[in-house]
């Protein structure tokens, strides 16, 4: 295929598109774990705001939050410093990202949670493992592995996800990919390149997932 | 929001026109991808697998933006009786969302046909009903009801993706939303209203699967077997 210089472009677009989408995960994974705890607090505010988050972030448009947060940050931060101040697409994005992860993650997080059964924790408790061993040793490993399909399924979503930051005029892989399909007036082509780029990292991200599923079963008896 | 309830009136009403022809287009489109999925013959379950795949694989935008402007690339696409609906940018979104979701509820669909029990499909040819029949009375009023919940979730994707729409000029309610951004810089009133015109529209199709859930499993509820299997929430 011919992409007529633009290759470098691309690549550069699609390693920023994988970056964008790990930062996310990781920032998902710490709000999705605080999100998880409120859910299962005992705390009735605690439960309500986390429901509250969730539902809302779950029931609105992607799109929609990354233009808020994109137009509404200027307004907000040009407010809060007294002069015009411009947010970027790289920080709208990676907080609109990171958000919706958390969404996700929270729900995610919460079942893995429920799923191991309590006796456990409390035979851990009575064989006298201190709470933090207990969560640590007992509790978290298999949180891992009932949490795993579903962290690999929001993974697959952020992948995917990101190519909507390209609208706030983040230079990434879909954003390249328009820029050179306007320079050379072949948008199909680019627009397909593209979407091979992203059918790959699916295609790895669906075996790695696989694997380290398996990894995290070893334990278990095979069925 | 007094003075832009019309515009977002307009708007929902056109993202409620996208939603729908987007799900009527993709249901029919996905029974026969689900039934080759399901098939044991390679040439007919790998190209399925391979729709399901490439559209599930990449975002909806790049499809959308393959169809809305890559296919104008090709000279003899112009010629073609499907330029009509080419051309403007409500036949791409609708091409493009009913692509899309067609690849999902084949999957959906999958699982709720290889849940019907064998023994059931072998009870009904013993008793001498063709395949049609079969596929009619047996296996789909089953598949359709084991895969409702995970039918209202792809209904609630559909719903947030229609937003994509405003990207290719279309005044659905997120288009209208940044059209009165661009009008008036009034940020946080256009974009919340919208987003509570979604969280309505979300709210309401979650009440009616319920619902429709609910009168459904009628014949089942029981407290020992009135349960519904659910399906992953968010597919790959």
């Amino acid at each position: 295929m011919d992409l007529k210089g633009f290759g470098g472009q691309i690549l550069t677009g699609a390693g920023l598109t994988l970056a964008v989408a790990a930062l996310s995960l990781v920032a998902g994974l710490v709000i999705g774990g605080f999100g998880a705890a409120a859910k299962l607090s005992s705390r009735r505010v605690l439960r309500g705001l986390a429901d509250a988050y969730t539902t809302l972030v779950r029931g609105v448009p992607e799109l929609l939050i990354l233009l808020l947060l994109y137009f509404g940050g200027t307004v907000f931060l040009s407010w809060v410093a007294g002069e015009y101040v411009e947010v970027n697409g790289l920080g709208a994005g990676l907080f609109a990202l990171s958000i919706l992860a958390g969404a996700y993650m929270t729900e995610v997080l919460r079942a893995a949670i429920q799923a191991v059964p309590k006796g456990q924790i409390e035979a851990a408790r009575a064989l006298g493992l201190k709470p933090a061993i207990a969560v640590r040793k007992v509790l978290l490993p298999q949180v891992w592995r009932l949490a795993l399909p579903g962290l690999g399924n929001v993974w697959l979503v952020l992948l995917k996800d990101t190519s909507l930051i390209s609208v706030v005029g983040l230079e990434e892989l879909m954003r390249k990919s328009a820029i050179a399909a306007g320079a050379t007036r072949e948008p199909f082509t680019f627009y397909a390149v593209a979407a091979l780029v992203y059918l790959l990292f699916t295609a790895v991200s669906v075996i790695a997932i696989a694997l380290m599923e398996r990894r995290a079963r070893r334990g278990l008896a095979r069925v | 929001m007094l003075t832009s309830l019309p515009r977002f009136l307009a708007g929902a009403w056109l993202s409620l026109q996208l939603i729908a022809l987007a799900l009527a287009a993709g249901a029919l489109l996905s029974l026969p991808i689900a039934f080759a999925r399901v098939s044991r013959r390679r040439a007919l379950w790998l190209p399925a697998f391979a729709y399901i795949f490439c559209f599930r694989g990449t975002p909806l935008l790049v499809q959308l933006y393959l169809i809305y402007y890559g296919a104008g690339q090709f000279p003899w696409v112009h010629d073609s009786w499907l330029w009509p609906l080419l051309r403007q940018p409500f036949g791409c979104a609708v091409i493009a969302f009913a692509l899309n979701t067609a690849a999902y509820q084949a999957e959906i669909l999958r699982g709720g046909i290889t849940a019907v029990p064998e023994g059931e499909v072998e009870a009904a040819r013993a008793l001498g009903m063709g395949p049609w029949l079969i596929l009619r009375r047996i296996v789909l009023p089953q598949a359709l009801r084991l895969t409702l919940p995970a039918y209202g979730n792809e209904i609630i994707l559909v719903v947030k993706s229609s937003s994509l729409a405003s990207t290719i000029t279309l005044l659905d309610i997120t288009g209208v939303a940044r059209g009165i951004v661009a009008d008036s810089f009034a940020v946080y009133e256009a974009f919340l209203d919208a987003g509570a015109v979604y969280l309505i529209l979300t709210f309401l199709i979650t009440r009616a699967v319920g619902m429709l859930e609910h009168r459904l499993m009628r014949h089942l509820r029981r407290e020992d077997l009135g349960v519904a299997p659910t399906l992953e929430p968010f597919g790959a």
